[in-house]
């Protein structure tokens, strides 16, 4: 079977949809799919609740306190006006009966699709790995993703 | 009749195929799955991507935009 590989630097939902589309549609089709969210992409994995274990450093605060905690919270790349163009873009999904970004997620587990993290932004970011949701499978860094990328026929950069 | 039947009326891609396959998934071997919907391109995509991963399309009806497909799970 055909092996993908998407990395998604982003954290903007818009961004985050299309990944997922394409990782569900893709595992779906019987591919062997690997996620990496790195940088702003580890918002979207960040888990709503969970607390970090570890004591944090002030910058480390405000990272935390400053990004996007999980899939609910993120925002279009363009048109989120104060969140408005967000909450309407939500809607119009719900509309077209189009699931959101959390029941993507759930969908891309359960078809077997692998959930990375980057160590590199977690570090720079403060972020430790008790606070990602529990589909993420492991924290990984660029050789990880590099030996993934080497057999895979598609690989995404979002 | 099929053993178990899918509702994918409403949905659009890449839903039907990927609820398609969570039920199939959850189905013993040889048993009879009937999916119906009514987003156009799944009609295709659904058959095809079966085909490609062994499993036997039984039939294939539409009627008035909504399709009908029977699969048997054979792996």
């Amino acid at each position: 079977m055909p092996k993908a590989t998407i990395v998604i630097f982003s954290g903007d939902l818009d961004k985050a949809l299309s990944a997922f589309v394409i990782a569900t549609g893709a595992a779906a089709m019987g591919w062997e799919v690997t996620m990496v969210f790195t940088f702003w992409g580890i918002n979207i994995v960040r888990d709503e609740k969970k607390k970090a274990p570890l004591k944090k450093d002030f910058t480390s605060k405000m990272f935390e306190f400053l990004m996007p905690r999980g899939a609910k919270q993120l925002r279009l790349s363009k048109m989120h006006m104060f969140g408005i163009g967000t909450a309407m873009m939500k809607k119009r999904m719900k509309v077209k009966n189009v699931q959101g970004l959390r029941e993507f997620i759930k969908d891309a587990k359960e078809l077997g699709v692998k959930f990375l993290v980057c160590n590199l932004p977690m570090d720079i970011m403060g972020l430790q790995k008790e606070e990602f949701i529990d589909e993420v499978d492991d924290i990984c860094n660029v050789s990880t993703y590099l030996k993934e990328a080497k057999d895979a026929e598609l690989n995404l950069f979002i | 009749m099929a053993d178990e039947t899918l509702d994918c009326r409403g949905l659009i891609c890449p839903k039907p195929l990927i609820e398609t396959q969570k039920k199939l998934k959850r189905m013993e071997l040889g048993k009879t799955l009937e999916v119906v919907g009514d987003f156009p391109p799944s009609k295709k995509e659904i058959p095809e991507t079966m085909v490609m991963q062994g499993h036997e399309i039984i039939s294939l009806t539409e009627k008035d935009g909504v399709w009908h497909i029977v699969i048997k799970k054979m792996k």
